[in-house]
């Protein structure tokens, strides 16, 4: 019998590890969001460089920021592996040991990275930096071992409504499998192009060489481990959040296979952008898959939502079923973020591309960039509004607090990011000269909307804080039970498994 | 519903709001600042090697060249345009000042701009926010911006500039080496930037102040050190003695890069955070595109010189 004390529970339970990553994430975003936009005028940097003796060389700024997102970057890899081990079946001391690796490699690679970045360039804090990183790595190859989909003790039954193969294969076990074997391949990826810094390739950008036509072999690895790694994260919490609302039936086959076959033809063109010309081609091909996927996603969700919600009436009415789809903020906002993903990030992504020679490439490349970077800030913060909203779930949020919690996070995130998207395609709409209005009524919108929401997450987290000091707290009953709840019917053959154990007693 | 309905309000509100009147109104006119600072005069910069980029790498230029010590002004471009026209150098279509280029050559790069000869528009006429008009026989400045750095012109209309005179636009090289000299500073006059010593976004300038933020410009060499009523500036110039090279507008260099044939701008503006005014950060469009953040300022051969020696450096 454990111990039940702090350490444990924030350090060795599912629930305690996604507060401690979600803690360090909100800290770091907290404190180095000082360093730029309009902290920069109102001096609000000048005081965190003081007070934290940063040292910042101008041209050293693409370094910095790399670094940084990196190190939040790692945290939500962590996040995401938390819940995979809590969610799908494994051996406890498997789920232990990749939680440990993890938790000890990201917080090295958050510390140290940002030591080195920020506050003077100690190498041995660099590579600390690559400790951290190498440390996840590991913990992503003992992921791929522990979620072996061949392994028939976790062959599904065939009368299972969750999707698997005639001979049993767990169709949803082998599409994490396959993330996170894509995601190794990518991380890989990067990993290799990464050590050639200082050795045959600068430190840069990817917005920055966009209109560059002869881009070197590195830097074309660089720009498809980027942009794999951000899909690979998506794909992954499209899997977890299926897991948590318990996704299943036909739409839940299709999906799998389509989520399977998607990313790795996304994988692959992806990183093939280095010698195909035509790489692009695939990754549209592998995106349209995994899309699909998620799109089936959704459409299970509302129904099963709307469904759950009229339970109580013979014959329920439009309104009726439009009324339970959005009774639960936090169950029906992980498939409203995917659908306005396709808003603010796919539909400018396909709308760019179909225009980039006639308007998008006639503009200043600063405009282009605000574009290109505003839609992948979008789809990085809308998978943290979905881990969010999961993990207020997790801690229990009931009542007002969840609708409040809830609607104010669906709707702060969303006005923020179509305010994003209308500030970076103005030109379309509106003459340069009276932009004006437009640049300060979508800036003033980004800010309420970001604003808001962090203000709900710093008094949640604060809340969780003051919990951590009592005795009879919510913490606690985490501690004891520290799992997440998994609706899922179990594989055909139980396993002796702590972890299942826990599941069966369910 | 209604909390799904009302964000959705505000936002076609907000799209609606957007949406005013864009016709074109002629500028008012605004009060004159006298900066003294002459933007008739140039500047040579020696050749030899400077470091470029972010990365510093070392870079020679190989021959010694004059680069305006401001930007051009709406008053000097104004007077080439009556020029250009009495010439037949150019010619007003539509309210378009239009002029003849000879063309890129094309190599069917993908995504490489076709830019084919024929006439390309230098200047619209009835572009909201110009401070250039044409009353039919002349061009003049709307009063108050004759000393303001030319907008709204194309990298054409720049181009035919300094062709008309005889000379020509910088090519990048030569912009940042005139921008930072040869120490690779991060702004022209050194590596700290501060509100009253650019016109950029943090800036807040006796413009905003006195005005409103619709001038977005300020006259050129107006951050000199000079006080303007109560507003005290910094003096920005570069080591070889340009002002604003960082800030207050874009300017067009000449280069044209095979397989793409973007221009390239330097100097960020009134509109961007301090990084866009690093002495390497690089903006590029299409030669046709024009802005009210977009102006250029002209460099010129001269004949070559003994390489300059550390001494001259230093004294700069």
């Amino acid at each position: 019998m454990k111990k039940l004390n702090r350490f444990n529970f924030l350090f060795r339970s599912t629930k305690g590890l996604v507060l401690v990553a979600i803690s360090l994430i909100s800290i770091v975003t907290a404190v180095w969001g000082t360093l730029s936009g309009p902290m920069v005028e109102w001096g609000v940097r000048d005081i965190t460089v003081r007070t934290l003796g940063m040292e910042l060389n101008h041209w050293e700024r693409e370094g910095r920021i790399i670094m940084l997102y990196h190190t939040i970057a790692m945290a939500v890899l962590a996040i995401e592996v938390y819940f995979i081990t809590s969610l799908v079946p494994m051996k406890k001391h498997q789920q232990t040991n990749i939680n440990a690796t993890i938790t000890v490699g990201y917080i090295t690679a958050m510390v140290f990275g940002l030591w080195f970045a920020y506050f003077g360039h100690e190498y041995i804090f660099h590579g600390l930096f690559l400790v951290g990183q190498s440390l996840i790595f590991f913990a992503g190859v003992s992921l791929a071992v522990a979620l072996w989909p061949w392994n028939k003790e976790y062959y599904l039954s065939p009368d299972s409504d969750y999707a698997h193969t005639k001979s049993g294969v767990d169709l949803e076990r082998l599409a994490f499998f396959t993330m996170a074997v894509l995601t190794l391949l990518s991380a890989m990826w990067g990993a290799v192009t990464g050590s050639y810094w200082k050795n045959g390739h600068e430190t840069f950008l990817a917005e920055n060489l966009i209109r560059n036509p002869h881009k070197t072999a590195l830097q074309k690895a660089i720009i498809g481990h980027l942009h794999i790694m951000l899909s690979l994260v998506a794909v992954a919490i499209t899997l977890i959040v299926g897991r948590w609302l318990d996704f299943k039936g036909a739409l839940h086959k299709w999906a799998m296979y389509l989520m399977i076959v998607g990313s790795i033809t996304l994988t692959l063109g992806a990183l093939s952008v280095v010698w195909l010309p035509w790489a692009h081609t695939i990754i549209y091909v592998g995106s349209v898959g995994v899309m699909l996927a998620a799109l089936l996603f959704v459409i299970f969700s509302w129904k099963k939502l709307i469904i759950e919600g009229t339970a109580d009436k013979d014959k329920p009415t439009f309104m009726d079923k439009i009324r339970a789809l959005f009774k639960d903020p936090l169950k029906f906002g992980p498939g409203w973020q995917m659908v306005f993903m396709n808003f603010t990030v796919s539909g400018v992504g396909i709308f760019m591309a179909i225009k980039l020679d006639k308007i998008f490439r006639v503009w200043p490349a600063r405009e282009e960039r605000i574009t290109l970077t505003g839609h992948w800030h979008i789809l990085a913060a809308l998978i943290a509004t979905i881990i969010i909203m999961y993990y207020w779930d997790i801690s229990g949020l009931k009542g007002k607090v969840r609708q409040w919690a809830g609607w104010i996070l669906i709707i702060g995130s969303d006005l923020a990011f179509a305010a994003a998207t209308v500030f970076s395609m103005k030109r379309l709409f509106v003459k340069e000269y009276f932009e004006a209005p437009v640049v300060n009524y979508t800036m003033l919108a980004m800010d309420f909307g970001l604003g808001i929401i962090l203000v709900v997450l710093a008094i949640f987290l604060g809340w969780r804080l003051f919990d951590l000091f009592k005795q009879e707290a919510l913490w606690k009953k985490e501690a004891e039970n520290p799992e997440l709840e998994i609706n899922r019917i179990l594989p055909a053959k139980p396993i002796k498994d702590a972890n299942v154990e826990m599941e069966v007693e369910k | 519903m209604r909390k799904i309905n009302l964000p959705s309000f505000v936002f076609v509100l907000f799209l609606l709001s957007s949406c005013i009147a864009q016709e074109f109104k002629e500028l008012e006119p605004i009060k004159y600042i006298e900066t003294g600072v002459n933007p008739s005069e140039w500047v040579q910069i020696p050749a030899g090697e400077f470091m470029k980029g972010q990365h510093r790498h070392k870079t020679i230029i190989e021959k010694p060249y004059e680069i305006m010590v401001t930007d051009v002004t709406n008053e000097q471009y104004a007077n080439y345009l009556s020029e250009a026209l009495e010439a037949g150098k150019i010619k007003i279509v539509n309210d378009s000042i239009m002029g003849y280029y000879p063309g890129d050559p094309f190599d069917g790069w993908k995504h490489e701009f076709k830019i084919t000869a024929g006439d390309k528009v230098y200047m619209y006429l009835k572009e909201p926010g110009i401070r250039i008009k044409y009353d039919g026989n002349k061009f003049s400045v709307i009063k108050g911006y004759e000393n303001h750095p030319v907008t709204f012109v194309s990298w054409f209309g720049a181009n035919a500039y300094a062709q008309f005179y005889g000379w020509r636009l910088p090519s990048e090289n030569e912009w940042e080496k005139a921008a930072r000299g040869k120490d690779g500073r991060t702004f022209p006059w050194g590596e700290e930037i501060s509100p009253n010593i650019a016109n950029y976004n943090s800036s807040h300038n006796l413009f905003e102040k006195i005005f409103h933020k619709d001038i977005t410009t300020t006259p050129v060499g107006f951050f000199n050190g000079k006080n303007y009523d109560g507003y005290q500036t910094l003096d920005n110039r570069s080591p070889y003695g340009l002002y604003d090279m960082a800030g207050n507008v874009w300017q067009w260099c000449g280069d044209d890069y095979p397989n793409m044939h973007y221009r390239y701008m330097r100097g960020g503006s009134r509109t961007n955070y301090e990084y866009n005014l690093f002495t390497w950060a690089r903006n590029s469009a299409g030669p046709s595109f024009y802005s009210m953040y977009v102006g250029f300022r002209c460099a010129r051969d001269v004949k070559p010189e003994p390489q300059e020696n550390n001494n001259q450096t230093d004294n700069q």
